[in-house]
């Protein structure tokens, strides 16, 4: 028989990470498993100076390292697989995964996370990777002395409309409502930021260029004009979508797709935990994804000890 | 894989005989750095059937705006010195869609 680990781990951001540190420091044998990058959404973000004890060196990706440095070190095992399926006719669940191959495990902690939504304009699917993009570390260096628009208000786009001052000449920041989502000292400092401007009440209702982005249509919908807009690139923030496809009729989830579980990570399913983003929740952070992975790990070990012989 | 620079681009790209594969990718852009692994694999699986060709567009911005390029990570195909069929975009660019992006135009 084919090797059964305690804990397998759906996803290697914040969330996954943290849960793959405490379930091997407490012994269990723990399996990693990520489709794509390792760290997440926060493996792409430059600035983050809101998780505690990360001043020093505040970026993302230096800080993604680091966890999943520190849950390899006790011994979590990591893999680069896609999951498409986890089987729960078993008490041992079995999860499958896109290489075809199949792991089993006692439990099972879904934290897949969440990506960046599209707003769903014409042209922003023609002019991806054209100046439409999601991602500004990712892209910023092209627009170098050039002009972008940023939609949004929440964190996300008011931290990468200031992180994209240090390359674009200007930022002008698109946003439906009249104030910021996002906390209050970034919206200060993007307020006070003299590349920064804030256009309140507008909407993108259209991305066009040649092979390229040349422009946008900006509706304003306190008075419904409609007016052009010369840009060379355009950055999405405009909110994110669970990753929770595979998951879909296994676990209980909301209406978006985001998994219900209870206080303790539990999700409808005994031995299916689910931590981060991809959890129905009020704050999506990686101070909170983490802490959900901590106790996602604690409470699969505790479910393990009451249903299988150790 | 061959290392393209605004220097080689001509001769290695728009000149080859045969299809070219290009993996556009910048030293900022995470998801193209962690694709990196796949990509080389794949340069050994598919090399003797299509050329496969990197470019780093941090040192090369010009380069890669000319050609229309202004989102990472993008993977285009080259055939007689034009664009038969590119993706972009992190969720686009798995290493399962770059390995049909290569067996369709082979």
């Amino acid at each position: 028989m084919s090797k059964v680990y305690d804990v397998v781990i759906i996803g290697g951001g914040p969330a996954g990470l943290s849960a793959g540190l405490y379930a091997s420091r407490s012994r269990m044998s723990a399996l990693i498993v990520e489709r794509a990058k390792w760290g997440g959404q926060a493996g792409t973000t430059e600035e983050l100076e809101n998780y505690p004890g990360s001043i020093e060196m505040p970026t993302g990706p230096k800080l993604m390292e680091r966890m999943k440095n520190q849950a390899e070190a006790f011994g979590a095992e990591l893999v680069k697989d896609e999951v498409t399926s986890i089987d729960t006719s078993d008490k041992t669940k079995k999860i499958i995964l896109g290489s075809g191959k199949d792991i089993s495990a006692k439990a099972v902690i879904i934290a897949t996370g969440a990506q960046p939504m599209m707003l769903g304009v014409p042209g922003e699917a023609e002019l991806r990777g054209k100046g439409v993009s999601y991602c500004a570390t990712c892209d910023a260096d092209f627009f170098t002395e050039l002009e972008v628009v940023v939609v949004g208000g929440g964190d996300a786009a008011v931290e990468e409309a200031i992180y994209l001052t240090k390359f674009a000449e200007k930022v002008t920041i698109v946003h439906r409502r009249d104030q910021f989502r996002a906390a209050k000292s970034i919206a200060e400092k993007a307020m006070n930021n003299d590349k920064i401007d804030i256009m309140w009440n507008t909407v993108v209702e259209e991305i066009y260029g040649d092979g390229i982005v040349e422009g946008v249509k900006l509706k304003n919908v306190k008075t419904n004009e409609i007016t052009d807009f010369r840009t060379d690139g355009v950055f999405m923030f405009v909110g994110t979508k669970p990753i929770s496809e595979f998951a879909k009729g296994i676990v209980e989830m909301d209406q978006k797709g985001y998994i219900k579980t209870d206080e303790e990570m539990r999700t409808s399913v005994d031995g299916i935990f689910a931590a981060g983003d991809v959890r129905v929740k009020s704050l999506r952070q990686v101070v909170t994804a983490a802490a959900d992975g901590a106790i996602a790990a604690v409470n699969a070990e505790k479910y393990i000890e009451k249903n299988f012989e150790i | 894989m061959i290392e393209l620079t605004k220097d080689n681009f001509e001769a290695e790209v728009m000149q080859a005989e045969g299809p070219v594969l290009v993996d556009f990718w910048g030293e900022k852009c995470e998801p193209c750095k962690a694709l990196m692994p796949d990509v080389h694999a794949l340069a050994e699986k598919y090399g003797d059937k299509m050329k496969m060709c990197k470019l780093n567009t941090t040192q090369n911005r010009r380069l890669a705006i000319g050609q229309k390029v202004l989102g990472l990570p993008t993977f285009i195909v080259y055939k007689n010195g034009e664009k038969i069929k590119e993706i972009s975009g992190a969720e686009n660019c798995t290493p399962e869609a770059i390995e049909n992006l290569i067996k369709e135009n082979i």
